[in-house]
């Protein structure tokens, strides 16, 4: 290479190397197509608008892979390289990396305000005979942490289960049985509380379950990526970090139910 | 007289003589009038009493070592073949995983070409919520039909010669989890049919299809009051435990029922002497234990129903309030057993509880419940009262280590059926030797809920090896014989005439053993790990035939199915760490074998 070449060639270099980066960097992330609040097919979700927001970040052109989050979802996605990211992921999850958390999530007891004085404890005499709405995770037949801590307490006559999957998404169903009546309280994780309790009539509370030992209820939530991705990983930690407020806000407008970490 | 006193009685010379004679008159396979063509193989288990027997025997202990391969045939498709092929008047029909494809192949032609092919085209979806594989346990024939179920939940029905749809019945929410993978079975003009996925808070049930228009004729649920249990006059069971007003409501707590498992995705036989149907239930689910106090009935145990209203006659209860996932689902192989108190009639059963119950099916009392693997979660079942003797340091507490529990979560036996030859008078059991330790794993996530799972991993159980074929005298409650496998032994057995037995190794070895010692006489390696269940026919030449899907999958193959990271010990729900080598062993799969003598 001529010196005389050199600086023009450098420059043409950095220029073709950005212009590269624009244009042809793609950035694919796999979530479920029909699971609200977090995520849908048409883009209506927290996760799919949190996306945005990361990929316009890194300056990355945004795709799905969709796949209904199931039993192996991690295994047939992420780690089949079919994406490149999952946005929503507790923070110790095992089969991935992931970025610092951007959110602490919390468990929340869903309730009629016309009919219930406030709630928040486990060991509230009055769930003894109140009727209590739990999710059924269904894998390896693990309850949720405050439905083994009821089940703990002897809560098991009086408690319903909704099994995880059916035609509407469990956070729906649960909040529905509670304004219906057809059950009193519901025990439900935030997000799916909070987006669906404030949607219709009556309003309905969503108040954080207080830890108790033995009981753990608030998780905080990543992003996750290939474990070998630890370069992706890093962007996006930066990105997350630069775009907090971006992602509080919409966190916000979904009425994301969430603690302080 | 009893049988022993009999052979004392004769001179040596004669012995074999009179035990040939004796096992033909103390043990016979139920009803003659109900037993296929001797050369056809028409349904899984081949007949209704679920033997797996041939009576063929061309192919002998002398000669079995020079079975060649005569024809093989590829199913395009690389998931876990459980399913038997089967054979009727020159025709073989098999399904393949999903998506469920049938072919029909012509045996009387070189190269047996295919006849006719038939897609259901079950909905893709399904894939995601099957819980073990997406596999599928066989096609049966009835009446010029062939029947079969996709794991989308329809039963369809086909015309045998042409391979042109007749009906098709949708039986269940794919959306639910719900999925079909079991082989009905189709007697007197009904098709029986059960369902899948228990884990996803599934209800369970059998269900009867009118084989000439797939409507209902009756369902009977494994929960809830009486009326949907399809209990009535006719339930008189033997044991106390099992008597009472809407026990499948009373032994849960609220209305835990409504969602409590107990599917039916196992095998089904029949007895027409009785006319009586018998399955058996799987674990409840989708509930963790704390949360489900009580028996849980109608869960993890075995129902005789009437075959024509599915009213129940008796119900007996292997594993209360199961906390190991011990499903109640495997074979019933019905016999007449020349016991020294007399001949009783009886239906065999190696539970996932790792004993193999001897029961009187008329009545549903245990004559014999005896361990066939190592077990800790028990000891030993009380033949009074009928109750398990659990033990309790092996009860699931939250947030400690459980340590070898036995047998492990697959059970003793899963799914792959025993076979039974009325000239040994023995049940050949294929199964795995397995035990689990479980402990708090990390936070999972599942459709964006948090909860903190298990950590489920499975290990050899005593000896080192991890399956077995076990050869067991029903009279005497224990193993005549035994075949040590390195490797779960995960497929079906098949036991002929000519005194064979013939299996399949997750690694792909095709063995012919002696019937009456376990001898290996013969084997061949297969292209893939074989899961699926061996048949023997006589081909429309005259000449026997042994036939075999190879193609590993299942619960216990999808670590090479599924292309699982077997460094992830969990995966599998725990088979993983109990088969790190598979992935070296063998490769996926999907292919016909047929063996027969030059």
């Amino acid at each position: 290479m001529s010196s005389r070449c050199r600086d023009g060639c450098v420059a043409l270099l950095a220029a073709f190397v950005a212009c590269t980066s624009v244009a042809a960097r793609d950035i694919v992330v796999c979530a479920d197509p029909d699971n609200l609040p977090y995520s849908s097919e048409d883009g209506r979700g927290f996760e799919n608008r949190i996306a945005e927001i990361v990929a316009a970040k890194l300056g990355a052109d945004l795709s799905y892979y969709w796949l209904p989050d199931r039993r192996g979802f991690l295994r047939k996605t992420l780690n089949a390289n079919l994406c490149d990211v999952v946005i929503g992921l507790p923070v110790d999850a095992e089969r991935a990396l992931t970025t610092p958390a951007y959110y602490r999530g919390t468990y929340v007891f869903v309730y009629r305000k016309d009919r219930l004085a406030r709630l928040s404890s486990l060991d509230d005499p009055r769930l003894a005979t109140l009727r209590i709405g739990v999710p059924l995770v269904g894998n390896d037949a693990a309850a949720t942490p405050p439905a083994q801590a009821l089940a703990a307490r002897g809560v098991v006559a009086n408690v319903v289960g909704f099994p995880m999957f059916a035609a509407e998404p469990i956070g729906a169903r649960i909040v529905d049985a509670v304004r219906s009546g057809a059950i009193d309280v519901g025990v439900l994780w935030g997000p799916q509380a909070g987006y669906f309790a404030r949607r219709g009539e009556p309003s309905l509370a969503a108040t954080p379950i207080a830890a108790k030992p033995g009981a753990t209820t608030t998780f905080a939530i990543a992003m996750g990526v290939r474990r070998q991705d630890q370069a992706l990983q890093r962007e996006l930690a930066r990105a997350i970090s630069e775009a907090r407020s971006q992602i509080d806000a919409v966190l916000e407008s979904y009425a994301v139910v969430r603690v302080t970490p | 007289m009893t049988w022993d006193r009999r052979r004392r009685a004769a001179p040596p010379r004669c012995a074999r003589a009179m035990a040939l004679i004796g096992a033909a008159v103390a043990v016979t396979a139920v009803h003659a009038a109900d037993t296929p063509a001797p050369g056809d193989w028409p349904m899984p288990a081949r007949d209704f009493a679920s033997t797996r027997y041939s009576e063929l025997a061309d192919i002998t202990k002398a000669n079995a070592s020079g079975l060649e391969l005569v024809l093989t045939f590829s199913t395009g498709v690389l998931r876990g073949h459980e399913a038997a092929p089967i054979v009727v008047a020159g025709t073989m029909y098999l399904v393949t995983p999903y998506p469920n494809v049938v072919y029909a192949l012509d045996l009387s032609q070189p190269g047996a070409p295919l006849r006719w092919k038939f897609e259901p085209k079950p909905e893709a979806y399904a894939q995601g919520v099957a819980c073990c594989d997406v596999v599928n346990r066989g096609v049966t024939y009835a009446s010029g039909r062939i029947f079969f179920n996709t794991l989308d939940n329809q039963t369809i029905a086909l015309d045998a010669t042409s391979g042109k749809e007749l009906w098709r019945y949708r039986s269940g929410d794919i959306r639910s989890g719900e999925t079909r993978t079991m082989a009905p079975l189709v007697v007197k003009g009904r098709v029986l049919i059960g369902n899948s996925g228990g884990e996803y808070g599934v209800r369970g049930w059998l269900t009867a299809l009118d084989a000439s228009t797939g409507k209902e004729a009756w369902r009977a649920y494994s929960t809830g009051p009486d009326r949907d249990v399809l209990i009535g006059a006719d339930y008189a069971p033997f044991y106390a435990k099992e008597k009472g007003a809407n026990l499948g409501v009373a032994t849960w707590p609220g209305e835990a029922w409504k969602i409590g498992g107990g599917t039916v995705w196992g095998w089904i036989s029949y007895d027409a002497d009785l006319d009586l149907v018998y399955y058996g239930t799987a674990n409840p689910g989708p509930w963790n234990s704390a949360q489900r106090p009580g028996d849980n009935k109608f869960t993890s145990g075995l129902f005789a129903r009437n075959l024509s209203n599915g009213q129940a006659r008796w119900f007996y209860q292997m594993s209360p309030h199961d906390e190991f996932d011990y499903d109640g689902v495997n074979e019933n192989i019905l016999i007449d057993v020349a016991f020294p108190g007399g001949t009783r009639k009886v239906l065999v059963h190696p539970d996932r509880n790792g004993y193999v119950y001897v029961i009187d099916r008329a009545t549903g009392e245990v004559i014999s419940a005896t361990p066939f693997v190592h077990i800790t979660t028990s000891n030993g079942v009380d033949l009074a009262t009928g109750a398990i003797k659990y033990a309790p340091e092996k009860s699931q507490r939250s947030g400690t280590v459980i340590r070898d529990i036995c047998p492990a979560s697959p059970g003793g036996k899963d799914w792959q059926p025993s076979a039974y030859s009325p000239r040994t008078r023995l049940v050949y059991i294929p199964h795995q030797n397995l035990c689990q330790d479980e402990e708090v794993g990390q936070t999972s996530y599942i459709a964006g809920t948090p909860y903190v799972g298990a950590n489920v991993k499975m290990k050899p159980g005593p000896g080192g090896d991890r399956g077995a074929l076990t050869a067991w005298d029903v009279v005497a409650a224990r193993p005549a014989w035994s075949i040590k496998e390195d490797l779960p032994v995960w497929s079906g057995a098949l036991a002929t005439a000519g005194d064979l037995v013939f299996y399949g190794t997750m690694d792909g070895w095709f063995k012919a053993v002696d019937a009456t010692n376990g001898t290996l006489l013969w084997q061949f390696k297969t292209g893939s790990g074989i899961v699926g269940q061996p048949i023997s026919y006589r081909g429309p030449d005259g000449k026997q035939y042994v036939a075999v899907l190879s193609g590993v999958g299942g619960w216990a193959g999808a670590v090479v199915a599924g292309d699982l990271d077997t460094r992830d010990g969990t995966a599998a729900l725990g088979f993983a760490s109990a088969l790190p080598d598979l992935k070296r062993r063998t490769t996926k799969g999907g292919m016909l074998y047929v063996f027969a003598l030059p």
